[in-house]
Parts: C-alpha cells; sequence; structure tokens
C-alpha cells in the first residue's frame, strides 16, 4: 500500500506534464480537480487518449448546443445539480466528480478561485434546471442522508438497482460507474417478466474479471470484500455489516489527504467508488445502507483542525464502536430479553440460518433452559445446515426438514423464532424468502411467532409485496440432478421456460405476534416510533 | 384338469408380480396405470377363478384386494378399485336377479339412510353373472381410460387468457389440463418445484415445450408470489371421504396461501381417486422416504445425532378447497360423500 501512495505521487507528476498539453476546455463539469489525483493509474495513456476523446465530444456537443443558449451539457449538468440537492451522496448518487478530465489549467488561476468559479457557474446551471426539472420524480431512496430534523422536506431517489428496466436510468449509471472506473456488471439468462425491475447477475461471471489489475480506485480489500458476497461466502446481514466495516477501517487507514484537501469531504468521494463497486458485486443491505450512513456523517463531522493521523484514529474508534454497540451488545440484549420467552420443554422451530436467533437458542441453552429445536431448510441456499451444525456442536437437541414439510411438524411447535433482514417501517418484516411462508402455516396452527431483530436494521423504507424491492439470485442454483437426470439444464435455449431464484421476502405484520429488539419487545406496528427516536437521538 | 391347474398357477403368478410391483413402489407409474391394471387383474380373477356364486367371488376378491392394498397401503387406487369392483359385482347380481337399478335419485337418498339393515343374500347361482360382470369391467377399464381426456376436456371452461396459474409438484392429469386449455388459450404458468425429489422441474419442461410459459419457484416462494397468481390448480394423490385431500408435501402451505389471497383452489383428480376413507392420525396417514433426500450422507458427522423427517403425503382440509374437477364434471368439497355412495357400497368401506 506505501508503493500504492507512491506511484500515486509519480503518476501526479505525469498527469502535470501531460495535462499542459491538452487544450484546455471549458471547465463546465469539472467541479473538484482534486480527485484528479485520486484516479491516477498505471495505464496513464489509455485513459489519456479515452479522455481526450470524450473531451472532443463535448466540445463537439457543446457547440452545436451554444446557441440554444442554454447551459452546455444540459444532461451532465442536469445530474450534477440533482446531486447537488443531497447534503451528502450516498453511494448511489455519483459526487459527479470530474476524474474525466485530467487537465489542469496551466497556474494562471489556483484551484481555490477555479473551484469558485465553478460553484457559481452551476448556481447559475441549477437555478435555471430547478425550474425545469422541479417536477421530476424524486421518490425514495435508500441512503441518502438527510437531516433528521426535517422528515417530510427529504428528496430521495430511487436506486438504479430496481430500475433495470429503465434505459435512461441505466445509461446514467452506466456512466457514473465508468467516472468513478468501476466495471459495470452485465445481468444473466431471461428474467421474469414480474421482476424485470431487477438485476439479475450470475455467480460465475464474478465482477473482479472486468476490473483492471492492479486496480487504484478500489482498494484491495474491498475488491476481496465484493469478490466473498458475489459468490456467496459472507452471506447474513450482520457479518455483511461488520466485514464491510472491518474494510472501512483498512481503507480509511491506507488513506492520506491529498494537499490542499479536506479529509471530512475527501475521504468520502475516496469512499464512494468503492461502495459503488459492492453494490455491483451485490446490492446492498439495509444494514450496511445504515452503517454506510453512520460512517459518511462521522467523516463529515471531523474538524478540519484535527490532524490527520487523528482523524483517522477517531474514525477507527467510531467504526469500533458501532459494531461493538449496535450489534454485539445489542445481541446480548436480546438473548437477555428473548430467554423470557423460552420456557422448559419448548418445541422451537427456527428457519435457515440467522446468527442472531442462533445466538439467542445457543445463549438459552447454557443458561440452562431444556428445550428441542426444529430446523426448517430450504433450496437451493440449504443454510439450515449451518445452523444445525452449530446447534448440535453446542448439543442441543434438533430435528432438520425442508420447508415442504411444516405441516408436518408444526402441530408439536410450541413457538416460532424467526430472524429478520431488515424491519420496514409499515411493520412489514423483509426477512429470507419462505419466512412469511412459515409465519402463515404458524398462525394457521395458532403458533406464537417471534421475530428477533437489531435496531440498526430498521428502515425507513415501506413496501408491501416482495416484488417491487427485492434480489434475484443466480438462476442456475436451481438446477438440480434427480436421479440421473437433469430437467431444467438447457432452460437459457427454451424460450418459455424462466427460473426464478427470489432472495428475500416481506412478511405481513398480522402474522407476527412480537418483535424482540435491543429496546425491549415491541409489537410490529412500533417500528416507526422506534425509528423516530433514533432520529431524534441523532 | 392340468389346464386348469395351469391357469391357476398363471392367476397366482402374475397375481404375485403384481403385488410386488406394488411393493416396490409402482416403478414411477401413474395411479391411471395403476387402477388400470389392478382392473384387469380383477377381470382376470372374475374370468379364471373357480367359483360358484356371487359371494364366493366377492370373497376372493376380496381376499385378493386386501392383499394387494397391504402390498402398499399408500397407494389407494389399488383399493378404490377393487371396492367399484365388488360394487360391481354386486349390482350385477341384483339385476340379474330381477330387482330394479336404483336410478332413482330419491332411491339412492333411501339406501343411504338405511344401508345399514339390509343385507343381501348371495348365495344364489346365476349363470350370467361372470359374462356381465366381466362385461361391465370392460366399462370400467374404458372409463378408466378415458378418465385424463374427460378431465382435459373441460379445461376451457375453467381457464381464461393472461392468466397466472400455479402448480405444485408433477400431475399427469394437471399436465393434460393445461395442455388442452393452451392449444386455444394463451396463460403463464407459475410450478413450485416441490422439494426434495423436484418433480416440478420435470413438469415445467414438459410444459415449456409445449409452449406454456412456465416459470419454476422453490417452494420457499410460494406465498411470496401467491399475490399474482389467479388460480391455483393441482392434482392430489388421494380424495378423502370428507372432501379433504392427501396431497404432495407442500400442498397444504399452498392451500393456506391460496386461502389467505382468495385465490381459488382447483384440484384435478379422477374419480377413482377418492377413497372412503377419513382423515385419522392414527390410521398411518404419513408415509415417510429416506431421509438422504433432505439430509444426505455427506454430512456424516451430524446424521448421527439429530432427526431427519421426510414426510411425502401432507393432508389438505376441505375448507381450503373450491373446486373438485373430475371425469364426471365439477364439484364442491362438500358434495363428495354423495359421490362417494354411489361409487361404493358402504359395506365394503372396510376391505
Amino acid at each position: 500500500f506505501v508503493r500504492w501512495l507512491v506511484n500515486m505521487a509519480d503518476v501526479n507528476r505525469v498527469i502535470q506534464t501531460q495535462s499542459s498539453n491538452l487544450t484546455p476546455v471549458k471547465d463546465a463539469g469539472v467541479k473538484k480537480s482534486e480527485n484528479i489525483h485520486s484516479k491516477s493509474e498505471n495505464q496513464e495513456l489509455s485513459k489519456e487518449e479515452k479522455l481526450r476523446q470524450r473531451k472532443e465530444k463535448k466540445q463537439q456537443k457543446k457547440n452545436r448546443r451554444e446557441d440554444k443558449g442554454n447551459a452546455a451539457q444540459p444532461e451532465k449538468n442536469a445530474t450534477e445539480s440533482q446531486v447537488q440537492q443531497q447534503k451528502v451522496s450516498g453511494p448511489t448518487v455519483v459526487p459527479s466528480d470530474a476524474s474525466v478530465n485530467n487537465e489542469k489549467l496551466p497556474s494562471g488561476k489556483s484551484k481555490a478561485e477555479l473551484r469558485a468559479e465553478r460553484r457559481a457557474k452551476q448556481e447559475a446551471d441549477r437555478a435555471m434546471k430547478g425550474v425545469k426539472k422541479g417536477d421530476s420524480s424524486q421518490s425514495f431512496g435508500l441512503k441518502s442522508k438527510t437531516a433528521a430534523s426535517e422528515p417530510q422536506s427529504v428528496v430521495k431517489r430511487l436506486s438504479e438497482h430496481v430500475q433495470a428496466d429503465d434505459p435512461a436510468a441505466q445509461k446514467r449509471l452506466a456512466k457514473k460507474l465508468e467516472r468513478q472506473q468501476v466495471p459495470l456488471r452485465n445481468d444473466y439468462g431471461t428474467k421474469v417478466n414480474l421482476f424485470s425491475h431487477l438485476h439479475q447477475y450470475s455467480k460465475k461471471i464474478p465482477l473482479t474479471q472486468q476490473t483492471s489489475i492492479p486496480c487504484t480506485v478500489i482498494h484491495p480489500s474491498i475488491v476481496r470484500l465484493g469478490l466473498k458476497y458475489s459468490q456467496g461466502i459472507i452471506t447474513g446481514s450482520n457479518s455483511r455489516c461488520i466485514a464491510l466495516l472491518h474494510a472501512f477501517k483498512q481503507v480509511i487507514h491506507d488513506y492520506s489527504t491529498p494537499p490542499n484537501e479536506e479529509l471530512s469531504r475527501d475521504l468520502v468521494n475516496k469512499l464512494n467508488p468503492n461502495i459503488s463497486f459492492l453494490i455491483q458485486c451485490r446490492p446492498l443491505s439495509a444494514s450496511m445502507g445504515n452503517a454506510i450512513k453512520y460512517v459518511k456523517k462521522e467523516i463529515s463531522n471531523i474538524q478540519s483542525t484535527v490532524k490527520e493521523e487523528e482523524a483517522k484514529a477517531i474514525l477507527k474508534e467510531c467504526i469500533d464502536k458501532y459494531i461493538q454497540e449496535k450489534i454485539y451488545l445489542a445481541a446480548k440484549a436480546i438473548c437477555k430479553f428473548a430467554i423470557e420467552k423460552i420456557s422448559d420443554g419448548d418445541v422451537i422451530l427456527i428457519y435457515g440460518y440467522s446468527s442472531l436467533v442462533n445466538d439467542i437458542l445457543c445463549d438459552a441453552h447454557e443458561k440452562g433452559r431444556t428445550f428441542r429445536v426444529i430446523v426448517v431448510d430450504s433450496r437451493p441456499r440449504q443454510e439450515g445446515r449451518e445452523a444445525l451444525r452449530r446447534m448440535v456442536r453446542k448439543g442441543i437437541h434438533c430435528t432438520y426438514v425442508i420447508i415442504t414439510a411444516i405441516s408436518y411438524m408444526l402441530p408439536e411447535v410450541s413457538k416460532v423464532f424467526l430472524g429478520a433482514h431488515a424491519l420496514l417501517a409499515n411493520g412489514y418484516v423483509m426477512s429470507r424468502v419462505g419466512t412469511s411462508q412459515i409465519a402463515l402455516v404458524a398462525k394457521a396452527y395458532n403458533v406464537p411467532v417471534l421475530v428477533c431483530c437489531e435496531t440498526y436494521k430498521f428502515c425507513e423504507r415501506v413496501q408491501t409485496d416482495s416484488f417491487v424491492s427485492n434480489e434475484l439470485d443466480d438462476p442456475d442454483d436451481l438446477i438440480v440432478t434427480q436421479k440421473g437426470s437433469t430437467h431444467l439444464e438447457d432452460w437459457q435455449n427454451n424460450s418459455c421456460l424462466r427460473l426464478l431464484n427470489l432472495v428475500y421476502d416481506v412478511t405481513p405484520p398480522d402474522f407476527v405476534d412480537l418483535v424482540i429488539t435491543d429496546l425491549g419487545m415491541i409489537p410490529c406496528t412500533s417500528v416507526p416510533v422506534v425509528l423516530r427516536v433514533k432520529n431524534v437521538e441523532q | 384338469m392340468s389346464p386348469g391347474v395351469d391357469k391357476e398357477t398363471e392367476l397366482s403368478d402374475r397375481i404375485e408380480t403384481f403385488l410386488a410391483e406394488l411393493k416396490r413402489g409402482g416403478n414411477g407409474r401413474g395411479s391411471a396405470e395403476t387402477a388400470r391394471q389392478t382392473a384387469g387383474l380383477l377381470r382376470r380373477i372374475t374370468a379364471q377363478a373357480r367359483w360358484g356364486n356371487a359371494g364366493e367371488l366377492m370373497d376372493i376378491i376380496r381376499k385378493e384386494g386386501k392383499r394387494m392394498v397391504l402390498a402398499q397401503s399408500s397407494e389407494t387406487t389399488v383399493g378404490n378399485t377393487v371396492r367399484r369392483v365388488l360394487k360391481i359385482i354386486r349390482e350385477e347380481y341384483s339385476r340379474l336377479r330381477g330387482r330394479s337399478e336404483e336410478t332413482d335419485q330419491q332411491e339412492s337418498l333411501h339406501k343411504l339412510l338405511t344401508s345399514g339393515g339390509l343385507s343381501e343374500d348371495f348365495s344364489a347361482h346365476v349363470p350370467a353373472l361372470r359374462a356381465n360382470v366381466i362385461e361391465v369391467i370392460n366399462e370400467l377399464l374404458t372409463e378408466l381410460e378415458g378418465t385424463l381426456d374427460n378431465i382435459a376436456m373441460q379445461a376451457l371452461e375453467h381457464i381464461h387468457s393472461n392468466e397466472v396459474i400455479m402448480t405444485i409438484g408433477r400431475s399427469r392429469t394437471v399436465e393434460a389440463f393445461l395442455k388442452d386449455a393452451a392449444r386455444k388459450r394463451k396463460f403463464h404458468v407459475i410450478v413450485a418445484e416441490c422439494a426434495p425429489f423436484c418433480q416440478g422441474h420435470e413438469m415445467a419442461a414438459s410444459l415449456s415445450k409445449d409452449g406454456i410459459e412456465t416459470t419454476v419457484i422453490t417452494d420457499a416462494a410460494i406465498f411470496a408470489v401467491m399475490s399474482r397468481v389467479n388460480k391455483v390448480i393441482i392434482g392430489t394423490q388421494t380424495i378423502l371421504a370428507n372432501g379433504g385431500l392427501r396431497a404432495v408435501s407442500g400442498t397444504h402451505t399452498l392451500a393456506l396461501a391460496a386461502k389467505h389471497h382468495s385465490t381459488p383452489l382447483i384440484v384435478c383428480a379422477p374419480m377413482f381417486k377418492l377413497t372412503p376413507q377419513f382423515p385419522n392420525e392414527e390410521d398411518t396417514f404419513h408415509k415417510f422416504v429416506s431421509p438422504q433426500e433432505v439430509l444426505p450422507f455427506t454430512e456424516g458427522e451430524i446424521l448421527a445425532k439429530v432427526n431427519v423427517h421426510c414426510p411425502v403425503f401432507d393432508y389438505v382440509p376441505p375448507e381450503l378447497i373450491t373446486l373438485f374437477i373430475s371425469n364426471i364434471g365439477g364439484n364442491a368439497p362438500s358434495y363428495i360423500y354423495r359421490l362417494m355412495s354411489e361409487l361404493y357400497h358402504p359395506d365394503d368401506h372396510d376391505l
């Protein structure tokens, strides 16, 4: 990593010499030239050529449009102005930096003056754009951070990962990724019509095949992490979040502020391509989204007077505190609440592998409660086997069935414990696909359903069905060879056949009897209350 | 004498092979095929066995039938066919003896109420009985062969265009039903794969070859996609006497999800699947197969310490079912008990 930094410095010098050769094209579109440093890489020349070509195209476009009297590059400016409206760029939002333009004006003006000029220009553009685009649809975005004190004047954008069928949105995304030098992942296989707005990727084609090596834009630990996400090596919202935060700590450790830059602003911009890369590997979970929001908030709160080393230490400590408080201690608190609900002689049914539910049961077993567990599993992920292994190791008496057999097992079950991926603001529980089914059948047999979820997974989104926002996994996972014949082997060649591998589903609140959180035991409908309390605290 | 003895040994050989096949699980034969084979075998017994009067014939058939049912108690079509043949014998006997046929509805209702008291005397020798019984069994065989077409013919009355239909596992009846409708209408089918045997895959491959737009989903996603489904059409292994079903494992979840979304649940099943048996926990209702399908032996370290269950069937109560479509038309679940009285004689309910 030291070499990485040294390389950056060398390449900077190369850029400076080269940029004097380039024609100083209008700097509309360049917001922060400091990002030039961060975007340097070994393949200087090819990138330079590409940039030159792009600049020429832009110049032509500008000449064509100048007589319209509008600002140059209306599209590009529009996205930028939209971005300006948001306080802090979320991971799906482009800071619209201009790694594009590597050039710098010859030393006539200082950078600060350049910046001021550009800002003034963009204010003017935005004023015009604001009139034009005032009524463009602004809907809910997952990760936009807005001041909590203004709950209603939130301007949120729909994240691109649920707009796979909108070509304009996909083009915007492709442009943004190109600017950030993050490869774009292609969809795989024909999608079911109901889900054509979602992306469907294949596990056999990981994103890292398209990244250049060495990749200086994306930190190596993030590349490793993204690969683990897309291959399914790290699954489960808690593990993904903890792994993400550890990777961020590594990035912060290796970060060094470029001269004339402020850590609080620059570090966020350095993190954004990394986050885009992770999103391309696998869409973010609600827990990861909340964690990213927190980290960005902490970064932007760093005073400019604080020295770099101290700032980094502060940030790392914040991240550690977050993990400790929101995940580990929360788990302990939930265990304490949950053990009151487990009596001796209980038969408890669990579904799949939830780290929290596993902790609860192992803890209760250690505290001496006698109960037995029925583990329900489903294809194709078969995560229940992992839960089974861990509990058998602890000595808990277990039974194992597949989800089609729950009607047979439920008459002897006394309680159902379910984990959650996120709790939505209208009380719906978003969890692994199959959870809603278990809750439904348990309700039919009058068995109480308890959902365990930490508060950091609470999310302001609302959703009523499992279609509008979901994740499509690799459809090839469904193929299985039974008795020597694989019926679905060439489903791709059959235009009438589709495979659907959903990852999440939402459970309506009337199926859930109780939610156990670190703040206590609440009914499903009290989620917005908790969210409000949390926002006020922040 | 010796040709008679040969015939007898040949007959018992056939019965033995049939029983052995049943015990082994039927080599993937459908229930229709099993029913046809049973009826064929019973016809042979009627033709070749030595009996003097109707009572003796019924005893022979009952004895053989009991052995067949015991060989594979979950294969209820065998027992049902035996009961049908017994009813045929009773009817032919009373017809030949001069009593009127009970086609009158009131008569049958009266019979329903008073059936406990009458006991027929089957000891009279009626010469034409053998031939008549064989003839009626032939009619039964033709009926059995035509059940699939009869049910498929009703498909257009129930499926409109651009529908989304959900089904589970693999049922030859439903397959024929959907393929017949697909000739004239365009609709989508979602197939739940029905782990652990994943018969749904075969069904989906077969349907998509006929140009029906099919989607395969996992069993865990049944409730998630149910809100976009217009109808649920399933097959079943058995129809119980109260109108409930004994169907493949996972059907109860499907039925509950359909009820939650108020989606009609249609069961396509021919009449020979109707069993005069009520759901009863002690009645070996459930059948289990090797848990190797659920937790394979590769998970050896934990296999010894866990219980693994792999039930094959599910009970679906009649309240969750909207309609039965069979070869004699469509019926509500509340009407099943009447159909049963027309097919089987109450004395034969326990073989």
